[in-house]
C-alpha cells in the first residue's frame, strides 16, 4: 500500500517540479556560499574581539567588527594601524593589536608598567612587525613575544558594526593617539 | 542580442569556476611548484630534465591539516617566510612544540616555544631553515605536501620520514 502511494507521488506533476526546482536552487546555493567565501579569505572578514587589551579604543565586551585583507596582501599598512594577528603561541587564535612599529624602526616600550618604569629599546627585524594592545597594563603582545613575522598578519581592522552606538570608521583615534 | 547574451553566460560561468576553483584552493588543496635543492633527494632532485632544461616538481598541497594545526614529525610543509612574506618555502617539520632539539654548529640545546616548529630541508647543505632563523610560529604554515603531482615520472606520495631516520642520516 505505502509502497504504492511512493509510486504515485514519485510520479506526480508536484515531484517532478520540486526536483526541478531544487536542481535550480542548489547551484545557485553552493556559488553563494563560495563567493562568500572567497570574500571572507580574500577581501573582508567580520571579526569578534573582546577582553581588556585594546580597551580605550575597542570595549570590554564583544565588538563586532570589519577587518580589510587588502592592505596587508600589498603592504599598505602603517603605523598605527589596528590589525588581526593570528597568535604565535596558539596558530588557531587571533588577536586584535595596533602597530607600534614595522621592520627597521626601533621601538621603545615598557617591559613591565605595572610595577617600574623601566623601558627598552630594540629594532624591528626584518620581515616583522612590533604590535601592542592600546592597554599597556593588560595586554598579550609583542612585549611578551617579541616582535611577529609579517605572514601572520591577518588583515586591517577598520570599520565598527556593534554596538550600534559607535558604528563607525576605527581611523579616527590614530591621530589622537600618537599625539598624547 | 545572440551574442552578447552568450558573451554574458561565458563571462557567468568563467567567474563561476574562478570562485569554486579559488574556494578548493583556499580550503582543500592547491597546487605549488618546487623551486630550488632545499629538499633535494625527495622534492627536485635534479634528475628530470627535459631537452636539457631542468624541470621543477610540482605538488599537491593539502590545506585541511590548517583546520586545527595538528602536524606530526617528518611533515613535509609549506610555509610563508618569516623574514619575507611574500616568499614561500617548503621544508620538513622535524619537531613540534615543546620538544627539544640540538642546533649543529652552536652545540646547543633549544626548545621549541609553545605554537612554534622546527622546519628544516632535506638537503642540508643548501638549505635557508630553522638553523638560521629559529623556529617559526605555526601560524606561517599554509599547507602539508602530500603528493608530487608533475612532471608525470614523478608523479607519487611524499613519504614521511621520522626524526629517527634524519638523526641517524645525518
Amino acid at each position: 500500500m505505502a509502497s504504492r502511494y511512493i509510486r504515485e507521488f514519485l510520479a506526480s506533476e508536484a515531484f517532478k517540479n520540486a526536483g526541478r526546482e531544487v536542481s535550480d536552487v542548489v547551484p545557485r546555493v553552493v556559488k553563494f556560499l563560495c563567493c562568500l567565501q572567497v570574500t571572507k579569505t580574500h577581501l573582508f572578514t567580520v571579526t569578534l574581539s573582546y577582553g581588556p587589551s585594546m580597551l580605550p579604543t575597542l570595549g570590554l565586551a564583544g565588538n563586532l567588527c570589519l577587518a580589510e585583507r587588502i592592505s596587508t596582501r600589498f603592504d599598505k599598512l602603517g603605523v598605527g594601524d589596528i590589525v588581526l594577528v593570528q597568535s604565535p603561541e596558539v596558530p588557531w587564535k587571533f588577536m586584535t593589536k595596533r602597530l607600534k612599529a614595522m621592520e627597521g624602526q626601533s621601538v621603545t616600550y615598557f617591559v613591565d608598567p605595572k610595577n617600574s618604569d623601566k623601558s627598552e629599546t630594540i629594532v624591528v627585524p626584518k620581515g616583522h612587525v612590533w604590535i601592542e594592545g592600546d592597554n599597556i597594563y593588560e595586554s598579550n603582545d609583542s612585549r611578551k613575544f617579541g616582535p611577529v613575522p609579517y605572514g601572520l598578519l591577518q588583515g586591517r581592522v577598520f570599520w565598527r558594526i556593534w554596538p550600534p552606538k559607535d558604528f563607525g570608521s576605527l581611523a579616527q583615534n590614530k591621530g589622537k593617539d600618537s599625539v598624547s | 542580442m545572440g551574442t552578447r547574451s552568450a558573451l554574458w553566460s561565458f563571462a557567468n560561468k568563467f567567474f563561476t569556476c574562478g570562485v569554486i576553483g579559488v574556494y578548493v584552493s583556499d580550503r582543500f588543496v592547491g597546487v605549488a611548484p618546487v623551486r630550488g635543492s632545499s629538499m633535494s633527494p625527495t622534492l627536485n632532485p635534479g634528475t628530470t630534465s627535459f631537452m636539457g632544461l631542468q624541470i621543477d616538481d610540482y605538488v599537491l598541497v593539502e590545506k585541511r591539516c590548517l583546520q586545527n594545526y595538528k602536524f606530526s614529525h617528518g611533515d613535509v610543509v609549506v610555509f610563508s617566510s618569516p623574514s619575507n612574506h611574500k616568499d614561500r618555502h617548503i621544508k620538513r617539520i622535524t619537531a613540534l612544540p615543546g620538544e627539544w632539539i640540538g642546533t649543529r654548529h652552536s652545540y646547543d640545546v633549544l626548545k621549541i616555544p609553545e605554537g612554534h616548529c622546527w622546519v628544516e630541508g632535506d638537503n642540508s647543505s643548501s638549505s635557508l631553515d630553522s638553523r638560521s632563523f629559529g623556529p617559526i610560529p605555526l601560524g606561517l604554515v599554509q599547507g602539508r605536501v602530500t603528493y608530487i603531482a608533475w612532471p608525470p615520472q614523478r608523479i607519487g606520495a611524499v613519504e614521511k620520514r621520522t626524526s629517527q631516520d634524519t638523526i641517524s642520516s645525518s
